[in-house]
Order: structure tokens, then sequence, then C-alpha cells
């Protein structure tokens, strides 16, 4: 088996025993030598002790999709040898620490033992390094291996260590005993190996946590307030981190306020507090936590108070998987809450579109005083992936949407907070504070008039309901276009997805096309979906929706929101909590195509037979 | 009452504060509660204190939860703005709020109901939070809108209006605020203006959580023979603690106040608040001797109402998570998006 920049290495670890350091050195290596990386975190919802897992493809720098099958497993955790010894490929190879050195049942692949732990424990004293290091032993094993740089490991451990100096050196000497008992007992390089690639050079790699947490900075949001839940949790860390940097004023002190709550109800009420008062605000979480802010996104909907949440969805329902991604709460974020509600969606591709897309999501927020929810998950929120630089323009203007101030208040007509001023459904707000004698209004959940005052006239309040309906109309030329690529103007077959299976649906239909099936793709990134998506749907005879759910949640919304005919859309649907890859999209698509070929020849020929 | 529109007729006469307002302009619109019931009376107190204190009503926001109690904003304080959450929600709009903007006053209104029930987990973070606002309950025992069930703060011998005996110990949020950390804990009954206006005042001086528990009648479902929460029992059992003298900061003391008997605490805006205590077996500032209070009084069937418990520590939600002096409302976007230098100096750490 040769494999030339073109492979998938596994490791296969304890969890808590520090390897998650010494995996990313790894990819991080690799990225810096100019290839394509995809790392996958495959952790579990634990703290020490249970199984957990690391996968990095190597590529060309285009893809960024997950492949499956393994070529290179390194397997450190004996609870899961026959596991991970089933995953290897042919011809691939396994490394496993030989201090207590064993059989494994399979003559096709490589077996290459490292005494790792023996080595560990003749090297330090300390029982913690000896633990910590077994990892960096076998990064250097590979650094011989796979032929990789070793300069440019050496210059992303002493990144890592930045300010810790003391750190640098003992890694690199572990480096150096994976990486000399390699070259001594093994041919190296391995067949399977590494030469520098020639990637962009401005490319990053960056978790789309982060992305979204510098949107939020980015943004100019001042008030954060969450409940801690996997997989969001580092949404609001990285933005409290990256805030008490960058948002200090003069005297140390913090233009940001950042309050972990006692709950996701709590902390949604913050950020509804804080938006009506003026601040811009946001919250994260993920599936339960959604569940739990639905009686205030109604009232937000219905109160019209802008605000930015997070859902970094997980697997469900209920608590489900909180460490396996899925895009299952399509349906439950679109109409969060009782009685006729709906929300702006917004559905991020990678990391550079989480902080471009949450930014976004701020301005159409107070544009138009509603609740915008930017669904990201678990595969693009926890996951470093490589995209392009983060850029911002410095000569764009914040958009804070219709906020009356006190001279407008003073000369403007009368103020009326629910009222249609411009005939797009969006009225004007004021903040408390604004004016002694003008613009004070009642905010409430309960049906009001134009003038926020309570009513119980039925008529009042179904008038309201069709502004709302009117102003979701308004959304819908607002936020962002769905991403059209043809590759075929003629062809009548097409592919919708959306979020994190961009990466796989992408590489799918280059494999599909290949197969000589060409699709044309839409990436949706918003709902309320814009004219764009019906049309594509009109253009195309059958149209597979791609997503990670059990119940084709998008292709239901396609239908109700974009009144697209049913029998278009076929569902491709996975619900396993790992990320896509493209072969699997691909068999899924193909199977179906060729099932219908043989159903369309079956019945041409039972109607000749006729 | 609805179908009223309250008359917009002054008469020339009215006394004006030193805004050039009179008490009418701090009104809210007619009120849609049962007559009698106690919260109009508190509702009438907070438009006394407000007017009384010259305050600019638009400097302030009302906060409310779900509940009769939380109707009443809408009663007083026309020109502010106000906010009809969700049941037991009104802690975090109010510390979201507060967060967004510290140069405004923050009342939130709430109910047993609304506090003690749904919203218990979010009133005791507030005030472990020290959000700089002041939480009024109109306490009635009752659930009324609902028409009469038991409230968590019905005391355990008190009985519904049909009779039913209350299987469960009340919760006594006085005894609760003290414990997490409220830094101004009072209770007051709504029918006793005179004791009402001074604690509202005084709650409006304190910089930090300034609780009060207002005993306010529910006339239709809670006011009967069998009910600690009547009009007739409050009356009866009530023990007023102290008496309290509010001096603003530019007046000065004149009247020597007797030894021992008084104690002055500087709020935070300078001016001093002078109580003089009815009761010599307590110190408001020392919490164990306000808490063993509460409770020898409960025990004999007493309510006792005045200042409880101050704490003049001078740290509230802002300062504890060192915030910039300006509300972060009006924080510019030029000092609060970094800019593309910064960003390529991010990528270039993500290389």
């Amino acid at each position: 088996m040769k494999r030339l920049n073109d492979f998938v290495v596994k490791f296969a670890n304890v969890n808590g025993s520090g390897s998650a350091s010494a995996n990313l050195l790894f990819a991080k290596s690799l990225f810096r030598m100019g290839l394509g990386v995809v790392p996958k975190n495959i952790f579990p919802s634990n703290i020490q002790g249970l199984p957990t897992w690391y996968e990095v493809r190597v590529t060309q720098a285009a893809r960024r999709a997950r492949r499956g099958g393994v070529d290179v497993m390194v397997a450190m955790n004996p609870q899961t040898y026959a596991q991970d010894l089933a995953e290897i490929v042919e011809g691939g190879y396994l490394i496993y620490d030989s201090s207590l050195p064993r059989p494994f049942p399979r003559d096709d692949i490589n077996v290459l033992g490292i005494p790792i732990a023996r080595m560990c424990a003749d090297a330090y004293l300390n029982p913690r390094e000896r633990q910590l290091f077994k990892n960096v032993v076998y990064v250097g094993a590979l650094t011989a291996l796979l032929d990789m740089d070793f300069k440019v490991v050496r210059q992303a451990v002493r990144d890592r260590f930045k300010g810790k100096a003391k750190l640098v050196d003992p890694n690199i000497e572990a480096l150096k005993m994976g990486r000399d008992y390699a070259l001594k007992n093994f041919k190296c390089p391995l067949p399977v190996r590494v030469k520098p690639g020639k990637a962009p050079k401005d490319r990053i790699m960056i978790t789309g946590n982060e992305a979204t947490a510098l949107g939020c900075v980015y943004a100019g949001a001042t008030v954060a307030a969450w409940y801690p839940i996997t997989p969001s949790t580092s949404v609001a860390e990285a933005f409290e981190r990256h805030a008490k940097k960058m948002r200090l004023d003069g005297d140390g002190a913090r233009r940001v306020a950042v309050v972990q709550a006692e709950d996701e109800l709590a902390a949604i009420g913050m950020v509804i507090g804080a938006a009506w008062n003026g601040a811009r605000a946001f919250t994260a979480t993920s599936g339960p936590g959604i569940s739990l802010m639905g009686e205030f996104l109604g009232l937000a909907y219905f109160a019209e108070v802008p605000f930015v949440l997070i859902n970094v969805q997980r697997g469900g329902p209920s608590t489900g998987m909180p460490t396996r991604t899925q895009q299952s709460d399509i349906t439950t974020c679109a109409y969060a809450s009782h009685g006729d509600t709906k929300h702006v969606l917004l559905f991020p591709g990678d990391p550079k579109e989480c902080f471009e897309l949450t930014a976004d999501a701020f301005d159409l927020a107070e544009r138009l005083q509603t609740p915008v929810i930017v669904m990201s998950d678990l595969d693009l929120g926890m996951n470093e992936w490589v995209c392009g630089p983060l850029e911002w323009d410095d000569a764009r203007v914040h958009d804070r949407g219709k906020v009356l101030d006190a001279e407008a208040l003073e000369t403007g007509p009368e103020f009326q907070r629910y009222g249609d001023v411009d005939g797009d459904a969006i009225p004007y707000r004021t903040l408390p504070g604004t004016h002694p004698s003008k613009g004070a209004f009642f905010t409430r959940g309960s049906s009001h008039d134009t003038y926020a005052a309570y009513t119980e006239d039925g008529q009042v309040n179904a008038e309201n309901l069709d502004r709302l309906t009117r102003k979701f109309a308004t959304a819908e030329k607002l936020v962002p276009k769905a991403v059209i690529r043809r590759s075929s103007q003629t062809g009548k077959l097409g592919v919708i997805n959306f979020g994190s299976t961009q990466a796989a649906v992408r590489e799918a239909c280059d494999l599909l096309a290949r197969d000589g099936y060409k699709l044309n793709a839409m990436r949706l990134r918003a709902f309320p979906f814009g004219r764009e998506v019906a049309k594509f749907a009109a253009g195309h005879d059958r149209i597979f929706v791609v997503e990670q759910n059990r119940d084709g949640q998008m292709r239901a919304l396609l239908i109700t929101e974009a009144g697209i005919p049913a029998e278009k859309l076929v569902s491709v649907l996975n619900y396993d909590g790992m990320p896509l890859t493209p072969d699997w999209v691909r068999g899924k698509i193909a199977a179906s195509i060729e099932s219908d070929k043989s159903v369309a020849a079956a019945m041409q020929l039972s109607v000749r037979a006729m | 009452m609805t179908f009223m529109k309250k008359p917009n007729v002054r008469h020339p006469g009215l006394r004006k504060n030193e805004l050039g307002l009179t008490r009418r302009d701090y009104e809210g619109l007619l009120s849609t509660l049962c007559a009698g019931c106690g919260h109009d009376s508190i509702s009438a107190a907070i438009i006394e204190a407000c007017f009384e204190m010259d305050l600019p009503a638009h400097r302030l926001a009302k906060l409310s939860g779900i509940g009769c109690s939380s109707k009443t904003p809408t009663y007083f304080l026309n020109q502010s703005h106000g906010f009809n959450s969700v049941h037991g929600r009104m802690p975090s709009i109010a510390t979201g709020a507060n967060l967004a903007n510290r140069d405004l006053i923050y009342l939130g209104v709430s109910g047993d109901g609304d506090t003690a029930s749904i919203g218990l987990g979010q009133f005791c973070h507030a005030m472990r939070r020290r959000v700089n606002m002041i939480y009024i309950v109109e306490n009635n025992g009752t659930y009324g809108l609902t028409k009469g069930q038991f409230s968590a703060t019905s005391d355990r011998v008190s009985k519904s209006k049909k009779g039913e005996a209350n299987l469960f110990e009340a919760i006594d949020l006085c005894t609760l605020a003290i414990h997490l950390g409220a830094g101004f804990v009072a209770r007051g009954f709504s029918g006793d203006k005179e004791g009402l206006v001074p604690l509202i005042k005084a709650a409006f001086h304190y910089k930090g959580f300034a609780f009060l528990d207002i005993v306010s009648p529910c006339v239709t479902f809670n006011d009967h023979a069998a009910s600690t929460k009547s009009y007739d029992y409050v009356r009866a059992h009530n023990e007023a603690m102290d008496r309290l003298d509010l001096v603003p900061e530019r007046e000065e003391i004149i009247a020597q106040a007797e030894e021992g008997k008084t104690v002055t605490v500087r709020m935070h805006d300078g001016s001093l608040m002078r109580l003089h205590k009815l009761d010599d077996t307590y110190d408001p500032r020392d919490s164990e001797s306000a808490l063993t209070t509460l409770r020898k009084r409960y025990s004999k069937g007493q309510v006792v109402t005045g200042l409880l418990y101050i704490d003049d520590e001078d740290a509230d939600l802002h300062t504890l998570l060192n915030t910039t002096a300006q509300p972060l409302n009006a924080v510019p976007m030029s000092d609060l998006c970094p800019g593309n230098a910064q960003l390529a100096k991010i990528n270039k750490s993500l290389r």
C-alpha cells in the first residue's frame, strides 16, 4: 500500500491521559507542512477513563471532509484494541505500545510495536510525566515513519508552549526519543507518508466555536450570559477570553459583561433584558438548552427583542449523545415556543462562515427586531477546521436597526412601538432612559396594540400577528442567500444541504460527477428561504436533501415553507453522530439514482408488455 | 374598570417637586385590580416616594413577571419603560438590563407566586450576584389571578377562603434574602403607607440588591378570618422594628439622635439613613441578629416590619465584573470592534 499525502491516521487513547495536546500537535505540524488536514475528535461524555479517538485525514488542500477507514492506527488503549484493529484497511499499519507484547489476529496489516511505556518509565521519574510523554513519544515515532519535517514539528512545540519555556525541551526530547526508536527499528519512511504540500499560505486552523466567539466580539456584543453545556461551552469561554483582552478601557475595566447563569432560562432572560436595553447580547447553548429557552424565545419573538442565540447542535433527543454531532434542532428552532412563532436561522458551513454569519446575525437581529439563531453543530464547533483567514471590513457599519433617539422622538410623528411606518413591517423602538416624556412603552408577552398597550381585542391581535408574518417576509430578503454550485446547466438532479455537511457533500458531488452523475448543489444558509430556493427546486426533477437527523427536518421545512413538492425531495439521512464521509453520501445518492433507473426501466418494460 | 379612561385633569394648586412635576405625573394607567387590593396601595406608595425624591421617571425601568402584582407597573410611572416578562423570570431580565445600562434605576415588582415558587431560583441568584436593583414582592399568600390557590408564602396555620388547610411550611423571603446576600432587606405592610414610603425611598438610595417584602392582602381570596395575610391579622400582629428617616446628602443633620436607639447608615449616594430602633434586641447590621429576630417573632405569630437588615458594603454586580463606568449600551462601536489589523494578528496565531 503506497499513499503519499492521502491517508488517515487514527489515535485510540484513554480520555484524560493528555493525548489531545499531542494529537493536535501532530495535525498542526502537517497543516504547517502545507497539507490538507481534517482532524476529528471523537470523544466521550467523560473526564477520565473512557475511550477517546482522534482521527486525522491527510489530503490535498481543498478537501475538508472526514474520509472513513484507517490507514495508520495508533492504538494506545487496550480497552479498544479489538475495535481499533478491525478498522484498519487492508495493508494498513497498527502502531501499539509493545511494553507488553501481544499478538494481533490479522495477517493483512503491518504491526509496529514500540515499547512506549517502558521507554517513558526509564526516562522519567514523575508518574504524571511518564503518562503525558507517552503521547509525545508516539508523535515522535510518526515524524520518522511518515517522513514529517522535524523542524516544523519542533517549531510547533515551541509555539504550543510559548511562555512555558520549561516545557519546550522535555517535549522535544520525548519527540526525539520516539523518532530515534522508529529510525533505528523500522524502515523509515513507510510507503504511507507525506511530502510538503503547496496549500495557500494564508489558511488558518480554527474551531467553529472560536470563530463564532470572534464573530460576537467583532459584532460588538457587550453582554453574554450562558450556562455550560457541551458542545457550546467553548463559544462563551472563547468570547470571554478574547473580550477580556480586546475590550479594556483606559483604566483596565472591561467593556463587556459575561455572566455564567444559573440555567439556560436565566441565560436567555439576561440576554433579552440587555438587548431590550440596547446592548448587543447573545447566549450560546445546545439542544437541551434550546428546549429550556422556548418560553423566552416566544416572548422575544412577540415583543420583538433582538438578540443572537448560538445553537451548537448535538445528538438528540433528550440528553442524547452530548459529544456527537447532529443537525436535529431544525424544526424546534424554526418554530421554537408555543403559539405561532417563527425564527430566523442561519447555517454556517465552516468556521470562516461561523465568524461571518455570527457577525451578520447581530445586524439582522437588530434590523428585524427578532431573535436570530446561528445553527452550528458539534463537528463544526468543536473540531479544528482548515479554512481561509477571517476578514473584517473596517468600513463596515454595524446595522443597529430602527432605534429612535431623543431628537427623533422630539421632532418625529407620534411614537407607536408596534406600528408599521415604513411598510416593511419592522417597527421603531426606543431604549429606556431616552426622553423625559416621550417614547416610554410597556414591553409585554401579552397581546398588544400598536402602542404596546394590553389588548384583548382579537382583531387587533390578529393584525399584529399578520404584521409579524410580513416582517418574516422582509427577513427573507435580508438573510444570506443559498450558495448554488452547478456542475451541469441541463441536469435535472440536484442536492440540497446546509451547515457542516458541506465538506462531505461537495466532495461527494465530485465523486458522483466522476461516476457520470452530474448534480447541481445548493447549500442553504438561512431560514426563511430566499426566492432562489424555490427556483432551484423548480429547475430540478429530483433533489436529494442531505441532513443529519432521523426525520428529514429540513426537507419538511422546504415542503412547508418553500412550497417545494414533496415528491421531488429525497431524504439522505444520517444520525449516527459522526461527521459525514463523502463516500457515504456518494453511495446513498448513487444507490437512489440506480434504483430509480431500474424502477423507470421496469415501468417502461411493463408499458411495452401491455 | 378597564373601560374607563383615567381623566387627565389636574388641580392647578397641586404641589410640585424640584423637577416641576406633580404627584399625578408619576401615576400610571387606571388599575384593573380588585377594589381595595393591597397592591394598589403599594403602587401609591411608589408614586409618593418617587415624587418626593424628585425622580426623573424616564431614568427608571420597571420590570415584572406574571400575576396580579406583576400587572401593577402599568399603574405607576407612565414615563418609565416597562417590561412585563414571563412568569418567575423578572430577575434575569433585570440582571441583563442592568448589565446593559448601569446608570438607570431598576425597580422589579413581583408576587409571592412569581418569586417564591416558579421564580425562586432566579430570585436567589439575582441576590447572590448583587444586582443593583429594588426588588419588591407584593406578598398576599395566594394565587389571585387563578382564583385563590395557596402560594409558597402561605403560613402553615393559614387556611384558604374555602377553609382548606395548608399542608406545607411557608418560605420566608426575608430570611432567604438575608441568607443569600441581599444587602438591604425590609418588610412592609401595604396597609401602613407611613411606614412603607420611607422604606421604598431607602431602597432607592441603596446600591446593591434591595429587597422589600410587602405584605399585601388579597381582598378577594385571602382576607378572611382564617388567613394570616388579611388586613385584620396583619394589623393585629404587626411589630414595627424601626422607623426610618432619610436625609439627602445636601441637608444638614440637625437633631441629635438618642444614643443606642438610632443607627445611622451612610448610603452610597452620600445620603444618610437614620434608623430609629423600636426594639433594642437586634442590630440591623448584624445578619445573625436579624435572622434570630425574624425566627423568634414568626414563631409567636408576629409579622415584623421595617428595615430588617442592611449591609453597607459597596460592591454590586458591575464592581464584581469590573465593567467600565460607561453604560455598555453607550460604548461606541469603535471601542467594541477590534478591526481587521487585530484580526490579522489572530489569524497569524492560528497558523
